[in-house]
């Protein structure tokens, strides 16, 4: 996990190094500075030699600007690493997601990737400062002082070295008994999330059946959960503070308690032994080595913290996109032909469960209009999502132009199969930006024609800013119909030899659909259409209906010859025709 | 609170300040169940900053009172300085439990006060307007549960002690200092002020960036939000490409502004330290010179000379005095992402809630000698309880008789949407709207159930102002399915149940029979005990519909309001939906928005909406005969063909 982060440092890579070495010098000053201060005193004022006093007072300062200069250095170092590396991290898991397949996305949630890029990202920020700031800084600040404090009196900082291995064990021991309670309430956590995301999603279902009280109950129960569980943690980190100060008098206590005695013993002579001077600074890296080893320890709280960031980051890095371009890609799509050779699909390849489809046969010739019927879970939008590639075959073959879709280049292929998907999104922009996603150079007019053909430009006109109003982000400010005729238009901008309806008129009323199917047989004769559809009128005219059930092809043929061969076709062109006769027989 | 003058006086940095006390005092408030706690922690803080001044102050006496003599002494007795250090010890234990004790119980305070934020914030928000969620996106709504209770946490938990056990120090270090050298003491108070002002100014940098930083951090989230919701489509039109190029366009200025202020933030403790040093050699050489200069020193004990082993412990003290100032200041940041945080939290607390100025409301009934009487009893029979002023109450039955008349809206008050809606529903009927899409048949529907309240005329229902009925007694009566579907993770039994909390197995099971749900349902690896998770992302739409079906048939409501219901199932199974539906209808006011005609065609009165008036009305027969809109609509996609 840490080797696929790290290759996201990249560029930021020497800024974390500058960072960690210009810090190794302010820890230099840092414990310089108590030296020079035990020296001010102790030759300085206790002698009352104001030479002495301003002289010291000018290393001092030096120093105190020498550890400004390194801290501040080492501090924009680390800032611009972090906010770097969390940068390429945020590049790199967004890259990574524009290369994946339909059948990645499904993998992991919506929801779910977004709080991947943002929340975890800026976790991981935070984790990767304290490292190239902390994680150099107290152990050698633990080893300095302690070099230091052996070079002043070997036997004395011997404590030290009993010490340490206590306040090291105390704090493995609490470590390993939070972090699974840590590990629990992160998971609480994201129930919690998931409880408020439901409840605004659905606000209106719950304001309907008022059932406020019944979902503050869910949420509070949660809520509860999290308030035990994290007192718990932050109970048995609690531990963590006052078992640094035990350690720190202890050390104290024994430094006074052996330091006065061996002062006494020597007649305060540093050659010989111990000066009080030395006992302070010892006393004083007493402080230091203890307060880096609980920098350590906070450290490791962070990076348990962090942990399931790192690991749910690097899941969303380490997904392969099942579908890439292949090489010796082919560049151009010969014509709108389709053909299903065997075609056999299901969601998850290879694994037990029925095929979503099966043995799939069809040739559809280029500037055809074929529709597509079938009661739900009957697989109509997995058998057109294969065209696009959009996922691959089990078995067979699906094929464009007599090619087989897994030759080409996908932008190739897709650029000439467009397709209008059943749960369709406009970007926040205007009507103008959202239609260039067709294609970006399109003039005006080109933008005009394919509204009119989706019979978009009428309502467009009646808003005051025309085609420059601003869609909201989810195109809120558009009706359902409004949205699908939009989303129409943008396909045909790409000008493509195979256009897929799915389902893509269902907010639209009739009238207006059947202008729609009328604009494209006189416009786009070329163009093989294809349209799945719930309302029989809307591919009654078409060249081929397939009716599909089960994930199999059960009917296939005009509309006349189906109400003659197909009883589940006729049966539904009977329920949506009832009641009115003359219509039935009119047709 | 009586709302503040607002007057020019008061300058921007003045009210940011005012502001924030205000924020920080309510923050405060939710502590307040934890007094007792709080006094604790307050005691044991006290306590256990105590012991570490008293350890600084150890060294003093150490070398002075113990060190020191013991040299001069041949025979030197250690029994004092053992029993010193014993003293010592204890005091030290003492520190250590204290420290150990207040951070236990801020767990307590943090979690619980977090604990009591959080429910109050979800509870609030179920009383919020539907106008709150349709004009908040729900990524901004859930941050509030995330980031800023998360800046909370951070403050409550760590900021807070700090601070207080950073005051409890420097108060007990100041007071040893003033009895060393009143005139050191306000030398450095006078450069605490200097650097307070350079604390200050790096701060406010800082600050400004942080806020940028703050922007282009919900400026990329956005993006990556709408990005990832639309996904699929950039797939489609092959647009990888360019939304890269757009992403690493904001990504690298939020990683220019992140920068920024984080160098501001991480250049603020070595400024602290350095300072530290340099007031550290200021004093040495000013007591330095005093005391050489033979000035008289005064001290909160009296005058005297200034001493140079006075001069020696207060610039020990000096250095106690500024750790914890500096401390302070590197909490100063994550104090202001809390606060910040803390307001966009109040201003959700603050968010009015929905009104709800109903009195009428709804009871079981039973008849006697055709007399409507309340019961506890669940009768199946339901009536409006309408207290009067003089103190009578009447009541009427719940018969799902409703009728707008001269209803006007506008979902802002510059552009009304509807116009003079005048409608009766007789009980049992069923109503049908039609009319293009953005016609308003959605928003009618709205108003019925009074998600939105309307801006001129009247809904009766029952022959009761709707706006006299409690809310919840009235949606209650009201059966709705929505046209997007939302169901809650849980078993398909819990969602079915959603729709009447008592409801038996076989109730809900009865009621996905009706709905035709029943089929599918049984097919799922676990039936009924299958749990749906991700908003039934397992499940077609077709499915996830019937469900949400079954879940208004099991709340059996005497009037139902389908809102596009039938728009993605298919036309087989619809066929068999409609016809449970029609048993569903029996007996119930129906309002159905559907875009199929024939789904309307049965419809007692079908209304015909264009840009939000009523153009046409009738039965289907009556507005075919009419050949007006809605004859050409009907017919209009038939005569293309």
């Amino acid at each position: 996990m840490v080797k696929k982060l790290m290759e996201s440092i990249r560029e930021q890579k020497k800024n974390s190094i500058l960072a960690m070495v210009t810090i190794s010098g302010e820890v230099v000053f840092e414990v310089i500075i108590p030296l020079l201060m035990a020296n001010l005193i102790d030759y300085g004022i206790d002698m009352g030699d104001m030479g002495y006093i301003v002289k010291m007072g000018i290393v001092l300062l030096l120093s105190a600007l020498g550890q400004l200069f390194c801290g501040a250095i080492s501090g924009k170092f680390a800032a611009i690493a972090s906010s770097g590396f969390a940068r390429n991290l945020r590049h790199d898991m967004f890259y990574k997601v524009q290369n994946y397949s339909f059948s990645n996305i499904d993998k992991f949630s919506t929801a779910s990737i977004v709080t991947r890029l943002t929340t975890d990202v800026t976790n991981l920020q935070n984790t990767y400062q304290m490292i190239i700031r902390m994680a150099v800084r107290s152990p050698l600040m633990a080893i300095f002082s302690l070099v230091a404090a052996f070079g002043i009196d070997t036997k004395l900082s011997l404590i030290f070295l009993a010490i340490i291995p206590v306040l090291v064990l105390g704090l493995y021991f609490i470590m390993t008994r939070t972090h699974p309670i840590f590990e629990r309430v992160f998971r609480t956590y994201d129930k919690l999330n998931s409880v408020v995301q439901e409840n605004l999603h659905g606000i209106r279902v719950v304001k309907s059946f008022v059932r406020e009280d019944y979902e503050n109950k869910k949420f509070t129960a949660i809520s509860e959960n999290i308030y035990k569980d994290f007192k718990k943690a932050e109970q048995q980190l609690a531990w963590n503070a006052p078992l640094m100060q035990l350690c720190m008098y202890a050390a104290v206590l024994l430094l006074s308690w052996f330091g006065a005695r061996t002062i006494v013993a020597c007649g305060g002579d540093a050659a010989t032994g111990l000066s009080t001077g030395e006992l302070l600074s010892l006393l004083s890296y007493a402080t230091q080595i203890l307060m880096s080893l609980m920098g350590l320890s906070m450290i490791f709280v962070m990076l348990t913290m962090s942990r399931t960031s790192g690991e749910r980051v690097v899941e969303l890095l380490n997904e392969t996109p099942d579908i890439t371009t292949p090489e010796n890609a082919v560049k151009s799509v010969p014509d709108g032909s389709i053909d299903f050779e065997h075609v056999q699909f299901s969601y998850r390849h290879g694994t037990e469960g029925k095929p979503v489809l099966s043995d799939i046969n069809l040739h559809i010739p280029a500037g055809a209009t074929v529709g597509v019927i079938g009661g739900t879970g009957s697989s109509k939008s997995s058998f057109v999502q294969l065209i696009p590639r959009l996922y691959d075959v089990d078995l067979g073959a699906v094929k464009v132009g007599g090619i087989d879709v897994r030759k080409y280049d996908l932008d190739t292929l897709r650029g000439d199969v467009a397709m209008v998907l059943q749960k369709n999104v406009l970007f926040s922009g205007t009507i103008k930006d959202n239609l260039r996603w067709g294609d970006e150079n399109a003039t005006d007019e080109e933008i005009r024609h394919a509204c009119q053909l989706a019979q978009a430009d009428d309502f467009i006109q009646t808003f005051p800013k025309g085609y420059d109003t601003y869609i909201e982000q989810g195109g809120t400010n558009v009706s359902g119909g409004q949205k699908q005729r939009l989303c129409i238009a943008r396909a045909l901008l790409k000008k493509p030899k195979i256009l897929i309806l799915d389902d893509s008129t269902s907010a639209v009323d009739t009238r207006t659909d059947a202008l729609i199917r009328g604009a494209f047989a006189k416009e786009i004769p070329n163009t093989t259409k294809i349209i799945i559809a719930q309302r029989i009128a809307s591919v009654q005219g078409a060249d081929m209906i397939l009716v599909l059930d089960d994930g199999k092809i059960v009917s296939c043929g005009t509309h006349n010859e189906l109400m003659q061969t197909s009883p589940i076709y006729r049966e539904v062109y009977e329920s949506q025709t009832k009641g009115d006769p003359d219509n039935a027989t009119a047709s | 609170m009586p709302p503040r003058p607002n007057g020019p006086r008061l300058s921007m940095k003045e009210s940011m300040k005012q502001l924030d006390k205000k924020t920080l005092f309510r923050l405060l408030s939710y502590m307040k169940p934890y007094r007792l706690h709080l006094v604790f922690v307050f005691i044991c803080i006290a306590v256990s900053a105590f012991a570490s001044v008293m350890s600084s102050l150890f060294l003093k006496s150490l070398i002075d009172d113990y060190i020191s003599p013991l040299l001069l002494e041949s025979n030197p007795n250690f029994s004092g300085l053992l029993y010193a250090l014993l003293q010592m010890a204890v005091i030290y234990v003492i520190g250590a439990f204290s420290t150990l004790f207040y951070n236990r119980t801020m767990a307590v305070v943090s979690q619980g006060t977090l604990k009591k934020i959080r429910d109050e914030m979800f509870e609030h928000m179920q009383t919020l307007p539907i106008k709150f969620f349709d004009t908040h996106t729900h990524g901004d709504i859930m941050s509030f549960y995330t980031n800023d209770t998360d800046t909370l946490r951070q403050m409550i938990s760590q900021s807070i002690p700090q601070t207080l056990s950073s005051i409890f120090t420097v108060v007990s270090v100041f007071c040893s200092m003033l009895t060393l050298s009143i005139w050191l003491t306000l030398f450095l108070i006078a450069f605490l002020f200097v650097m307070f002002k350079i604390v200050g100014k790096v701060t406010a940098k800082s600050g400004s960036y942080f806020v940028r930083q703050q922007q282009s951090l919900g400026n990329v989230n956005g993006y990556i939000e709408e990005m990832i919701n639309g996904q699929k489509v950039i797939k489609v039109f092959c647009h990888e490409d360019k939304t890269k190029v757009e992403f690493d366009k904001r990504n690298d200025d939020l990683f220019t502004n992140a920068s920024e202020a984080n160098k501001f933030a991480n250049i603020l403790g070595p400024i602290m330290n350095a300072l530290g040093y340099f007031l550290y050699v200021l004093i040495a050489v000013l007591g330095g010179g005093l005391a050489l200069a033979g000035v008289p020193n005064l001290t909160l004990t009296g005058m005297g000379i200034m001493t140079l082993g006075g001069i020696a412990s207060f610039l020990q003290l000096s250095r106690s005095f500024v750790m914890p100032i500096s401390q302070v200041t590197q909490q100063i940041s994550s104090i202001i992402m809390a606060m910040a945080g803390a307001s966009r939290i109040f201003s959700l607390l603050d968010a009015e809630s929905e009104k709800d100025e109903g009195y009428v409301t709804l009871v079981n009934a039973e008849k006697k000698n055709g007399v409507l009487t309340e019961t506890d009893k669940h009768t199946g029979l339901w009536a409006w309880k309408h207290p009067h002023k003089d103190g009578t109450v009447t009541y009427t039955e719940l018969t799902g008789h409703v009728e707008l008349e001269d209803v006007d809206f506008g979902y802002t008050p510059e552009k009304t949407v509807l116009h003079d809606i005048t409608l009766y529903a007789e009980p049992g009927q069923k109503v049908a709207f039609v009319g293009a899409t953005g016609a308003g048949k959605t928003t009618i529907t709205n108003l019925i159930n009074r998600f939105y309240d309307i801006s001129d005329g009247k809904i009766r229902y029952d022959g009761i102002n709707i706006t006299k009925i409690k809310k919840p007694d009235l949606r209650r009566s009201l059966g709705v399915v929505l046209q997007d579907v939302n169901l809650f993770t849980g078993t398909v039994m819990e969602n079915i149940r959603y729709g009447k909390l008592d409801a038996t197995d076989e109730e809900c099971i009865a009621a996905a029979k009706l709905a035709n749900a029943d089929g599918f349902i049984r097919m799922l690896p676990q039936g009924y005990d299958t749990v749906l998770s991700g908003d039934g992302s397992g499940l077609s739409q077709g499915q996830r519909q019937l469900i949400s079906i079954a879940r208004a048939a099991v709340a059996d409501p005497p009037v139902m309001i389908l809102d596009e219901a039938t728009s993605s199932i298919d036309t087989r199974t619809e066929a068999i939906v409609q016809s449970g539906m029609d048993a569903l209808m029996k007996g119930r006011t129906v309002f159905v928005i559907a875009h199929r005609l024939s789904t309307v065609q049965n419809s007692d009165v079908i209304m015909v909406l264009d840009h939000g008036h009523i153009i046409e009305r009738g039965s289907h027969r009556d507005l075919i005969a009419q050949k007006g809109t809605y004859y050409r609509l009907y017919t209009g996609a038939f005569e293309l063909e």
